[in-house]
């Protein structure tokens, strides 16, 4: 069952023709080719998937593609801008906050919708908001840093 | 001597790419037309087939191939990734067939189906008849070893793999001579790897008709060489390509869905063909942690020196051998170098069960050793009233120390230094004291625990690296190594080794990530923490070949004597005074273009090592226990490690970081359960199977002690596999000492913490 | 790819309720963290799926005049975890929300899906049990309101009819005001986890009396459940821990746990003894009264 639908990605008006019973995980990575939106689980537990959905993370392997229909979808391939890396990726190489890097592109746009909320949060806050991503290289550790040091550089950018 | 890259936190050589999205990995490859396989698993444990009805499957509309043991070779093959020997005593057991003809365990692969999409191939694999003979579920080793039981494999006698141990000294007479015997028994559970990126693979035979896989391995010449075996094919007709990896640890160390996967594309007149796991299925059937049981005994002298040491161990292997009986035989090995004892005796059995396979996973058997022992070494400390520290460091190895079985020689140990680290670290004596006498719902307490590893595998394999290194016009190189890079960093590593040698900035080094066998120089692959000392040494080689190449060059274009030159931040330089001769680029320009004397500089080196340096470390663990909910927590962790010299401070932390959360997940929460009865898997799925979020991680600190190994290229040791292995003991004797109850089974999870705590009289 | 069958989108409630009435087979799909996972595993093949994501009214979290909490079922967990009216009157469910699988979860998952898909282990449940919630049923015949402890059948079984929708959830002045509230959720890890069990208490004092004691338990028994026995009980009673324990005690009595993989029924047990009383705790001082030491 076909299904037209339009939606904005990575900044650019897509309009693409979707089975229903694909996931916007499976239109992604291997109809439009933006593989850097991985697959971990398929059933919403590890975050590898992760994309933003007008702002806010979801994870798309559990969100079918028709319902991306008038929204705006970001992927990890629309976050450096112009060959710069922004903020948070940035902080995510500084910090060696990647070894395997598969679950990378989750985590790093989760931080960018963290940071883009224009929120504080305290460190364990911030645990609670990358909670929806395993990572099995890192323990963690230099992530929270990561995702520290990006909401800190956001802040400046904010106030200069 | 200082040096200008290595020991510096450079930046990841390959973090930019895996930032931005654009490193790619096994699945984000596409061939036109690209069918997918799924597998019929057994939904018993052990089950004879009697017979198959693929006639529906066939049928379907989109189905292009069914495939059974019937279709498939029948040649038994071993699956472990290590080198091949060319003795065939010490081969890995050859039990596997691609498809089988008996079920072993429950998801044991029976048939498979090649179709136009996922759904279809689903769709076909329910339209599969199979008529089993129901065997007896043999879920215990204790019931597989039992008397009469039915055999899994025919030619394994009660169910055992093997049973080789290691024998020396005269064990009687230490116990007889010793002031205390003390025994204690441990327990430890299966657990999975749960790398990110699932097991998959995609095969299709390429235009001069040979096979190529594309996979995610650690392995891929072990891959090659075990699909040749298992379809019977010439090794030099397959080609393996390893993009990047979502991480292994170990368990793509083995060779899984490859072969079915190629035996899928040859079903299909070589069209190629995606072979994905669920997640599901890949916690059923790639491979686990060995559980194992331990009985110990211990007898020393009253002042806490030891004299002899027993072991006995079962091992669990699950329904295949994979890398077996390796596993209880590398940890008892691993162990041995930390408290030599005159006299010991380790007894392992490995043993066949209708459970999912276990096989190599970081820390190849040590963690369960030394579980095993580190919490008896504290039982016995509290039995003697000794600092548990005392006692330890009464018995560990000194520098000089030769094994008596491995010949290898112990030529740094930092493991002292590493102890008082920590110990500083987390104010051991201080909070000791303070946590002395508590009564209250929630205790706190220390623990530690200390361990021993190995470089590699010498003396037990061929521990063989390429590099291959080509220079540029510009001075740049390009560096091929056959060890693969899965997260760990060691691209990274050997670019900075390769920049040292050159004189380079770490950015002129361009590592090629990805293997390819038909390309990439021979190295057996990303196992027993080798790369940067293994490969480190070929990658060092390398250049260092380069390097005398290119001033042999620069001589004969200066008749300055090359052994006057050097290289130093691209310029060809006075080694007196580093004074500079001439640019790097120039000379390289030369090497390409001179037109009498050109000829591009290129090594192709193999290092065959035939050393192995034994890294050290330790764990201390603050936790506080919630005793009425079984509950705890971890305060303070630090690792600290003797692995020689460090070559990338940052990366290095970032290896221990990730084996302490995986060691902490192996303490307090991670087990992989299964149906008692029929063997069934019960928690393979990630909500289930309890790994740590970054909510139950604590902050994880890491310590160095760097010795300077002088078998290791610039001084390295192994530190891949050696964070994960003492976190767990160390909090299991950071909760005896806050409550006195000695937790011997992993995990420690608030269930069966809660039943010790009710048998101690706690709760 | 999902095994998918049919995909209709319904614009409003009418248009839902009417569509359920034509076509029993259709399922309904909201968040999808329940239905999708349900047909990745193959629980659920060839669906008919009745999509209620656009019917915008559903979505709303607002307080009526008599001061009625109406929670759409269309509400997320994030979106009932960021929401005023929620944090300043019934905080419990806001701790339960927050406590629901990952953040990408709750951005998507509605607390509708979490209650009609009847799990005993429903984050939302215990403290929806504890703060008598109802339930709003739509049908083309016309709508029933249902207390939530009436809805649960049994596992997994709600009353639910297959031309019924739920639309929202009312939370009354009484079954909130003057209580302090606090929810437990105990599970092997702080995120990404399906409670071991789940305590939500909600406690009216008067002075240094209980005047009321509310007890929602996820994961006691079959369904979420009231511990009726030990509420009665603490009734009247004077706060401190030996009444603290007594509620404990009874509030065992309430329960039906089963022994299962995840954790014992003797453990479950004392879980809830010992997990009622530290939940007491902290909705005694919410309440206005003292910290027992």
């Amino acid at each position: 069952m076909a299904k037209k639908i339009s939606f904005t990605l990575n900044g650019k008006a897509v309009n693409f023709e979707v089975d229903v019973r694909e996931s916007l995980l499976d239109v992604l990575r291997y109809r439009l080719g933006y593989t850097g939106v991985k697959k971990g689980c398929g059933v919403g537990e590890c975050g590898a998937c992760t994309v933003l959905v007008d702002g806010m993370t979801v994870d798309s392997c559990i969100y079918l593609a028709v319902w991306a229909d008038g929204r705006e979808i970001r992927t990890i391939e629309g976050i450096a801008q112009d060959g710069e890396l922004s903020v948070v990726q940035q902080a995510f190489v500084e910090e060696g906050a990647v070894q395997c890097g598969f679950c990378t592109p989750g985590l790093v746009l989760t931080t960018t919708a963290l940071l883009e909320s224009g929120r504080e949060y305290t460190r364990e806050e911030l645990k609670r908001e990358l909670s929806g991503h395993f990572c099995r290289c890192t323990g963690y550790k230099n992530i929270l840093k990561a995702a520290e040091k990006s909401l800190e550089a956001g802040k400046r950018q904010c106030e200069e | 001597m200082p040096y200008s890259v290595v020991g510096k936190s450079v930046k990841r050589v390959d973090a930019v790419a895996k930032v931005t999205g654009k490193a790619k990995y096994t699945d984000d490859f596409f061939e036109r037309d690209m069918l997918v396989g799924k597998i019929l698993r057994s939904p018993y444990a052990h089950a004879i087939i009697k017979s198959i009805d693929v006639s529906k499957a066939r049928a379907l509309p989109g189905v292009e191939a069914v495939l059974t043991h019937l279709t498939v070779p029948k040649v038994k093959f071993p699956t472990a990734g290590h080198p091949y020997s060319l003795d065939p005593s010490h081969r890995d057991k050859a039990d596997r067939l691609i498809l089988t003809d008996k079920a072993r365990f429950v998801g044991d692969s029976v048939a498979a189906v090649v179709a136009v999409d996922e759904l279809v191939a689903e769709k076909a694999l329910k339209l599969i008849e199979i008529e089993y003979e129901v065997l007896e579920a043999l879920t215990t080793p204790e019931a597989a070893m039992r008397e009469g039981a039915p055999l899994i494999h025919e030619d394994c006698e009660q169910n055992i793999l093997a049973s080789r141990g290691y024998s020396f000294g005269d064990l009687e007479a230490a116990f007889s001579e010793s002031d205390f015997v003390f025994e204690g028994e441990y327990e430890t559970s299966p657990v999975q790897h749960c790398h990110l990126e699932n097991q998959v693979s995609y095969a299709y035979l390429d235009g001069e008709g040979r096979l190529v896989i594309v996979t995610s391995t650690q392995i891929p010449h072990i891959v090659r060489r075990i699909v040749g075996q298992a379809l019977d094919i010439p090794w030099g007709g397959v080609r393996v390509i390893k993009p990047y990896v979502g991480g292994g640890f170990g368990n793509k160390q083995d060779v899984t869905i490859e072969p079915l996967n190629a035996a899928m594309t040859l079903a299909v007149g070589g069209r190629p063909v995606k072979l994905e796991l669920s997640r599901e299925e890949a916690m059923i059937d790639t491979r686990t942690r060995h559980a194992f049981k331990f009985r110990i005994k211990t007898g020393l002298t009253k002042d806490g020196k030891i004299n002899g040491i027993y072991i006995a161990a079962v091992s669990n292997t699950g329904a295949y051998a994979s890398h077996g009986h390796s596993i209880a035989s590398s940890g008892g090995g691993k162990f041995r170098y930390l408290y030599p004892a005159q006299a010991m005796k380790y007894e392992p059995v490995t043993v066949y069960t209708n459970l999912p396979v276990a096989g190599a996973m970081r820390g190849y058997g040590t963690p369960q050793i030394f579980f095993a022992y580190e919490s008896h070494l504290d039982e016995i400390a509290h039995k003697l009233d000794m600092d548990p520290i005392e006692l330890r460091q009464k018995n560990f190895v000194q520098v000089g120390h030769v094994d008596l079985l491995s010949k290898n020689r112990i030529l740094s140990c930092g493991i002292r230094e590493c102890v008082a680290k920590g110990k500083e670290l987390i104010r051991w004596d201080e909070k000791r004291e303070l946590y002395k006498n508590q009564s209250g719902d929630k205790r706190r307490g220390v623990g530690m625990a200390c361990f021993s590893y190995a470089s590699g595998t010498h003396p037990v394999s061929i521990e063989v690296a390429g590099a291959r290194i080509v220079m540029n016009q510009d001075g740049s190189v390009q560096l091929q190594v056959g060890a693969t890079e899965i997260g760990q960093g060691s691209d990274t590593v050997f670019a900075q080794m390769v920049a040292e040698v050159l004189g380079l900035p770490v950015e002129m080094v361009h590592v090629i990530s990805t293997q390819d066998t038909d390309i990439t120089p021979f190295d057996t692959g990303s196992y027993a923490s080798r790369q940067t000392y293994i490969t480190g040494m070929a990658v060092k080689k390398a250049a260092e070949e380069v390097k005398a190449k290119l001033l042999d060059f620069v001589w004969g274009m200066t008749d300055i004597p090359a052994e006057t030159l050097d290289l130093r931040e691209r310029n060809i330089v006075f080694k007196h005074n580093g004074e500079v001769v001439m640019p790097l680029e120039q000379a390289a320009m030369q090497t390409y273009y001179d037109t009498v004397f050109g000829r591009p500089l290129t090594s192709d080196t193999s290092n065959n090592a035939r050393v192995n340096a034994i890294p050290f470390g330790v764990t201390f663990a603050e936790v506080e226990v919630d005793i009425k909910t079984g509950k705890i927590e971890v305060l303070e962790i630090y690792n600290v490690h003797d692995s020689g010299r460090i070559v990338n401070p940052q990366l290095a932390q970032g290896q221990v970081h990730g084996g302490v959360s995986m060691g902490i997940g192996y303490a307090l929460s991670e087990q992989l359960l299964f149906d008692e009865k029929t063997g069934k898997t019960l928690n393979n799925n990630l909500l289930d199977y309890k790994l740590p979020t970054i909510m139950d991680t604590p902050d994880i600190g890491v310590g160095f002690v760097e010795t300077e190994d002088p078998t290791g290229a610039f001084g390295v040791k192994a530190l891949g596999e050696p964070p994960v292995i003492s976190p767990a003991p160390a909090l299991r004797n950071a909760v005896f000492a806050a409550t006195g109850v000695a937790l011997n089974r992993l995990p420690m999870n608030p269930q069966r913490v809660f039943e010790k705590f009710k048998q101690a009289g706690l709760i | 790819m999902y095994d998918i069958q049919g995909y209709i989108e319904a614009e409003s409630v009418s248009d839902a309720v009417a569509l359920l009435a034509s076509n029993p087979r259709l399922k309904i799909i909201a968040g999808g963290t329940d239905v999708l996972i349900k047909l990745r595993h193959g629980q659920m093949e060839g669906a008919e799926l009745l999509s209620i994501r656009k019917i915008k009214e559903l979505e709303r979290i607002e307080q009526l005049a008599d001061g009625t909490i109406v929670i759409g079922a269309l509400a997320t967990f994030a979106q009932i975890f960021h929401e005023p009216i929620i944090h300043n009157n019934i905080p419990a469910l806001a701790e339960a929300a927050v406590s629901m699988g990952g953040p990408q979860i709750r951005n998507v998952a509605t607390i509708g899906g979490n209650i009609c898909n009847g799990a005993t282990s429903a984050d939302s449940a215990s403290t929806l049990f504890a703060l008598d919630a109802r339930l709003r049923l739509r049908s083309s015949a016309g709508e029933r309101v249902v207390p939530v402890q009436e809805f649960y059948l049994g596992p997994g079984k709600v009353d639910l009819k297959p031309d019924e929708m739920l639309s929202e959830f009312l939370i009354s002045p009484a079954g909130f005001r003057g209580f302090g509230g606090h929810y437990i959720k105990f599970a092997m890890r702080k995120a990404m986890d399906i409670a071991t069990l789940g305590v939500s208490v909600m406690c009216k004092i008067s002075g240094d009396v209980f005047r009321e004691v509310k007890i929602g338990l996820g994961v006691a028994g079959p369904t979420p459940l009231r511990c009726v026995e030990a509420e009665e009980f603490a009734k009247g009673k004077a706060i401190y821990a030996e009444t603290l324990a007594g509620i404990g005690r009874l509030a065992v009595k309430s329960t039906n746990a089963r022994t299962s993989w995840r954790a014992s029924r003797e453990y479950r047990e004392h879980l809830v003894e010992e997990l009622t009383q530290r939940a007491l705790h902290v909705a005694i001082v919410r309440a206005g009264g003292a910290e027992i030491g």
